[in-house]
């Protein structure tokens, strides 16, 4: 249908996607930040890789087991960050994330510097497309449905206030918990899409800048909504691909961009308060 | 220092750090003079410091904390990049010679940059401390760290507190910068990246705000990754070490060691 170039990169926007979405559960609506999100990403690929290749199993009973790990990791590693808040905790999540990309690239188990090799994928790149956006529809659907139930709602009120959450009866460390089991295990979902879209992986790719590039998304796009995750990743996923011609400068570009962002519409682009929502009421509102 | 005042996890001020660095090259290759491009780069810093403040940070403060930390990001990644564009991707070189000869104490020898970076350290922690406790200007800044509202209420034109904390810590920022370019020889563009990390690490463990937290944090992490680099064999690169230290201490102390809740 399309080519392999334009599948490449819709893909690999699918997989952000999801990451956004995942990370959009911890930070957006529970209010954790979380600057180490790649880490659990990581998580999800390495156990993706490992369980494929050196227990060869197939990709479908790969998913499920590599979803569970994850999530179980992921709350585990929620304990820690359960002690912190704010910006305490914005670090120690920066410390989990240095501390996992170095498990991944000192321990020998998990292929050192070389990374792991030679997952092979069941299936070609155009139904590799449909999979991976038919996860991403998955995954928004199954937000939707998490901030409409009562979960959506305790984490919003841990967000506003913890002490007034607690007070009304709602269990903190269980909803922190649970929203970091969520999160973490799509964060699985999309490492396991990504260890088999790209056959091969190492540590370099989960790295901290990757968790600020997740982090970017959600916040450029509107933090706490799922339109705005969603359109994030997918601005922020083209942008290397449009900005090709100027490479030298892309870097510069992409800085500059959370820079103005964050200074003029600190919202986000499709956030409560932002510029094209308040225009878009305005005009309903008018006709 | 930055923290204290505004609560904004400054990142930039890594790259207020490297361009401290570059600055200070750059007034060196004019003026070959190591003390001359020391006070270059920390002027030079101390403008761009406030520059940051007044036109990125203040604008920012009454938003939700993520807004400036995602800002201050997003700057850092730019400065890098200008400093990669502008100067080259490559290591430069900055063979300054401060004209102190080399310490023979006993059996150690302290050489010449050592000596320098010693010296310079002292220096400046002597003018901050005294600045600090020993003038309005710092008894200003405490106040308006503790409580910025109250602060303004007593008289202490806040506005002015704040940039001149910029200014003093950027300045600072900046020297380190030129030690640290002067004592491995070497001015890169992503110099700042590791130090950006490191410092939040230390600040947050010492409890953030807290000068003298600071300190301990620093000595801690650095004997801390030292010694379980050089006693155990965990093979682990030190950043790695240095944040497990961080999040063990906050396991039992989740304000840093000298932070109060």
């Amino acid at each position: 249908m399309f080519g392999g170039y334009t599948l490449t990169v819709a893909i690999n926007i699918g997989i952000y996607i999801i990451l956004a979405i995942s990370l959009n559960v911890i930070t957006g609506y529970a209010g954790q930040i979380s600057l180490g999100h790649a880490a659990f990403w990581g998580i999800g690929a390495y156990c993706s890789a490992l369980l494929a290749t050196k227990a060869g199993l197939p990709f479908w009973v790969v998913l499920p087991l590599t979803i569970a790990l994850t999530t179980l990791i992921g709350s585990l590693l929620a304990i820690p960050c359960l002690r912190v808040r704010e910006d305490f905790l914005a670090i120690t999540t920066i410390g989990i994330n240095f501390v996992v990309q170095a498990v991944f690239l000192y321990v020998p188990f998990f292929g050192g510097a070389m990374g792991i090799g030679g997952i092979q994928a069941p299936f070609g790149m155009s139904s590799f497309f449909w999979i991976t956006w038919g996860f991403v529809l998955l995954c928004v659907v199954l937000d939707r449905w998490l901030v409409r139930s009562w979960i959506g709602l305790a984490l919003e009120s841990i967000r506003e206030d913890e002490t007034a959450a607690a007070i009304s009866g709602i269990d903190v460390v269980k909803f922190k918990v649970l929203a970091f089991a969520i999160g973490s295990g799509l964060a699985g979902l999309a490492g396991h899409l990504y260890a088999y879209f790209m056959t091969f992986i190492s540590a370099d790719d989960f790295g901290f800048p990757q968790s600020i590039v997740i982090l970017s998304m959600i916040v450029f796009g509107g933090i706490g909504t799922l339109r705005g995750p969603v359109l994030g990743a997918i601005i922020l996923g083209l942008a290397p691909e449009l900005f090709r011609p100027i490479m030298e400068y892309r870097t510069l570009i992409y800085g500059a961009l959370l820079i103005f962002m964050m200074r003029f519409q600190p919202g986000g682009i499709l956030g409560e308060e932002s510029l094209i929502l308040r225009t878009f009421r305005g005009v309903r509102q008018r006709a | 220092m930055v923290y204290g005042v505004l609560r904004i996890l400054h990142i930039a001020h890594a790259g207020i750090y490297a361009l401290g660095a570059y600055i200070g090259l750059l007034a060196f290759r004019f003026v070959p003079n190591f003390w001359f491009s020391l006070v270059v780069a920390m002027a030079a810093c101390s403008l761009a410091g406030i520059l940051v403040k007044r036109y990125l940070y203040m604008p920012l403060l009454t938003l939700p904390r993520i807004v400036p930390l995602i800002a201050s990001i997003g700057l850092f990644i730019a400065m890098e990049e200008i400093f990669r564009i502008v100067a080259g991707p490559y290591v430069l070189s900055f063979p300054a010679d401060p004209g102190l000869g080399s310490l023979q104490l006993g059996i150690v020898k302290i050489t010449n940059n050592q000596l320098l970076v010693f010296l310079v350290t002292c220096i400046l922690l002597a003018v901050l401390w005294f600045i600090m406790s020993k003038t309005k200007l710092g008894l200003a800044m405490k106040a308006t760290s503790q409580d910025l509202e109250i602060a303004s209420v007593m008289g202490i034109d806040t506005e002015r507190i704040i940039a001149a904390n910029f200014l003093i810590g950027s300045a600072m920022a900046g020297a380190a910068g030129v030690l640290v370019g002067v004592y491995f020889n070497s001015v890169y563009p992503t110099m700042g990246s590791i130090p950006a990390y490191k410092a939040l690490a230390i600040i947050v463990l010492g409890g953030l705000g807290s000068i003298p937290g600071t300190v301990l944090g620093g000595l801690l992490i650095g004997v801390g990754e030292t010694l379980l680099l050089g006693m155990t064999d965990i093979p682990f690169p030190r950043d790695a070490l240095a944040f497990i230290i961080m999040i063990l201490i906050l396991m039992f102390r989740p304000y840093g060691l000298l932070g109060k809740e």
